[in-house]
């Protein structure tokens, strides 16, 4: 696969991958876990093929700290796993924040907890929205719905990282990395992005650059803290992305993300052939989260639910936007159940009928 | 009366006060590191990687890129480096916590993958930063914070030899065994990361390790020249000290 604006069918995992390598990723690292094996499949054949770093690492450990070494030096680094690799994962990813190197993290989720089982769930969504690891820090977080975003994301995902210096995390399920779909892969044009004047390149004739997260002394990790907590004010300021779907008369607002969502753009559609008065707010960023976009819903409309494949993770999101404006209800499933389209279509009646 | 300069600072050591204690063995490693890189010519384009213990600061003497990483993961790190960057010189300063109890995998995975690495192990048989506790490679019968009647074979296990473990693997090209206790071992040492340097300029395939028997007075309990004394009498017949492979 060459750079091509033509329609092409690939599945998600896939098209991650060769998205990323369109965005220049210089290196990738990963260990094998289901249900994400084509990402890395796929990278073992085409990174080569471009001149370009792969390695199969001995652990999810090493692979998110092969990434920081990679990214230490100026490199485009990328890693992917499935949730419990993405557990192991948090140390690196908190040193990654402490020591503000860029990096993307592809994390296709499975059920939980525990090795739980390899069918799509959403059960990470507070690892990957609060931080994930010690200490007071945040990732950008995309919950793509279709395999022609999850490759879309990629680009801005590194693109953000670099001009963030923080991790970027694509966090899909086991359904969209598994299922293929027409997609058109072209290679975006990079932002403007600051120099990586910090980097590991060798000292050559300049002053020594350290890449650390180690700060001692009365107050100095104190302000260093403050001034990650401002470059994500700024995040949260400047890339919310969201779509809104068919709520300009709509009594009812859906808010889901990922597969969830694409399965609730069905039942919209179908509600909505009933005369039923709903639309659909999708997160397309979960962090920085669409807060105003939903707290100006509220101030509109009457019912929100939130549908998740969770106990009710982002539920907590919806709500604190919300800020008891309105009434947020859940419907939710766990453990790798993927609801259907008359499901969800069902919960949408059930709650009209109430309403009545 | 003419005035000779026999001893200086090498450039490639930073002009700062150490915060090592009396009788530490990292600012001789540190030194004899420094003294390397320089007459390599190297220090332009070497990245150095600091370990979680005493040394973390390594970055504050030797004047050359670093990063500061988690616990164990130096060899994972570097890997990272290396892959992406051939022509640079990467190298990791661990201690016995961070890469004979924590590091594991990650140093025999670079072992095992042949990585074009040079690694300097300090070996003093305790965990320093933290209070002295037990390491991987305590010797029988030391006392230390967590082995207050010595350590025993039996419940704590016997002390690790990790140079010989890794000597073991076809990715491992050179693996020595090195002491600071006295100046023809410290001028031996020298002579081993300078080897351990040279393999990885020349591009030869494989990871290059030198171990470093390292005294450390404070958690030993001893004066800072008996604490040299016990690298010669009883660490060193645990950890033999020579060339191991290479």
């Amino acid at each position: 696969m060459k750079n091509t604006t033509e329609r092409i069918l690939m599945c998600g995992n896939e098209a991650m991958a060769e998205a990323a390598i369109l965005a220049g990723c210089d290196a990738y690292f990963g260990y094998p876990i289901t249900p994400q094996n084509e990402i890395s499949a796929y990278m073992a054949h085409r990174m080569p093929e471009e001149g370009r770093v792969f390695i199969q690492s001995e652990s999810e450990l090493a692979a998110i700290n092969m990434v920081f070494g990679a990214s230490a030096t100026g490199k485009r680094a990328l890693t992917s796993s499935s949730s419990p690799g993405i557990s192991l994962m948090q140390e690196g990813m908190s040193y990654l924040a402490g020591a503000e190197l860029p990096a993307v993290v592809i994390n296709v989720m499975r059920g939980g907890p525990g090795l739980g089982n390899i069918s799509p769930a959403q059960g990470d969504y507070f690892q990957a929205t609060r931080g994930g690891g010690h200490g007071d820090y945040k990732t950008i977080v995309f919950g793509p719905s279709s395999v022609q975003e999850m490759a879309d994301c990629m680009p801005l995902a590194f693109d953000l990282a670099d001009q963030y210096r923080m991790t970027a995390i694509i966090l899909a399920d086991g359904v969209l990395g598994q299922m293929m779909e027409p997609l058109t892969l072209e290679p975006k044009r990079r932002r403007e992005l600051p120099p990586k004047d910090w980097a590991l390149t060798g000292r050559n004739g300049r002053e020594q650059n350290i890449v650390r997260s180690l700060w001692l002394g009365d107050g100095v990790l104190e302000k260093f803290n403050e001034k990650l907590q401002a470059k994500y004010r700024e995040v949260q300021e400047k890339e919310v992305r969201c779509e809104e779907y068919r709520v300009e008369d709509a009594e009812i607002i859906v808010v889901a993300y990922g597969i969830v969502a694409r399965i609730t753009r069905a039942a919209v559609d179908q509600a909505r052939e009933e005369g039923i008065p709903i639309g659909m707010i999708r997160p397309i960023t979960l962090w920085p989260y669409p807060s105003q976009q939903i707290s100006r819903a509220a101030e509109e409309f009457r019912i929100f639910l939130t549908l998740e494949m969770s106990s009710g993770q982002m539920l907590e999101d919806v709500k604190l936007a919300v800020a008891g404006q309105a009434p947020v209800l859940f419907y939710g499933r766990m453990g790798g159940g993927l609801p259907t389209v008359d499901e969800v279509l069902g919960k949408i009646r059930e709650l009209t009928l109430s309403k009545k | 009366m003419i005035m000779k300069t026999v001893f200086k600072r090498t450039p490639v050591l930073k002009d700062c006060p150490t915060h090592y204690c009396p009788g530490c063995g990292h600012g001789i490693a540190h030194r004899l590191l420094a003294e390397v890189i320089d007459e390599l010519g190297i220090q332009d384009r070497a990245i150095g990687i600091a370990p979680v213990g005493c040394a973390v600061l390594a970055y504050n003497y030797l004047d050359v890129d670093m990063i500061e990483v988690a616990h164990g993961r130096a060899p994972a790190v570097a890997t990272g480096m290396k892959r992406c960057n051939p022509d640079k010189i990467v190298f990791s300063y661990q201690g016995d916590g961070d890469l004979a109890a924590i590091g594991t995998a990650e140093i025999i995975h670079a072992a095992h993958r042949a990585e074009q690495l040079t690694v300097v192990f300090i070996n003093n048989a305790v965990f320093g930063m933290t209070g002295g506790q037990m390491a991987p490679t305590t010797v029988l019968g030391q006392v230390t914070a967590t082995t207050p009647g010595g350590r025993q074979a039996n419940g704590q296990g016997y002390p690790l030899q990790v140079s010989e473990l890794l000597a073991l693997l076809p990715g491992a090209t050179y693996v020595e065994r090195c002491a600071l206790s006295s100046v023809p071992r410290i001028r031996q040492a020298k002579a081993a990361i300078k080897h351990a340097f040279e393999l990885q300029m020349q591009g030869a395939e494989g990871l290059s390790l030198v171990e470093i028997l390292s005294p450390c007075p404070t958690y030993w309990r001893m004066s800072p020249s008996d604490a040299m004394t016990w690298i010669e009498d009883h660490m060193s017949k645990v950890f033999p000290i020579g060339r191991l492979k290479g």
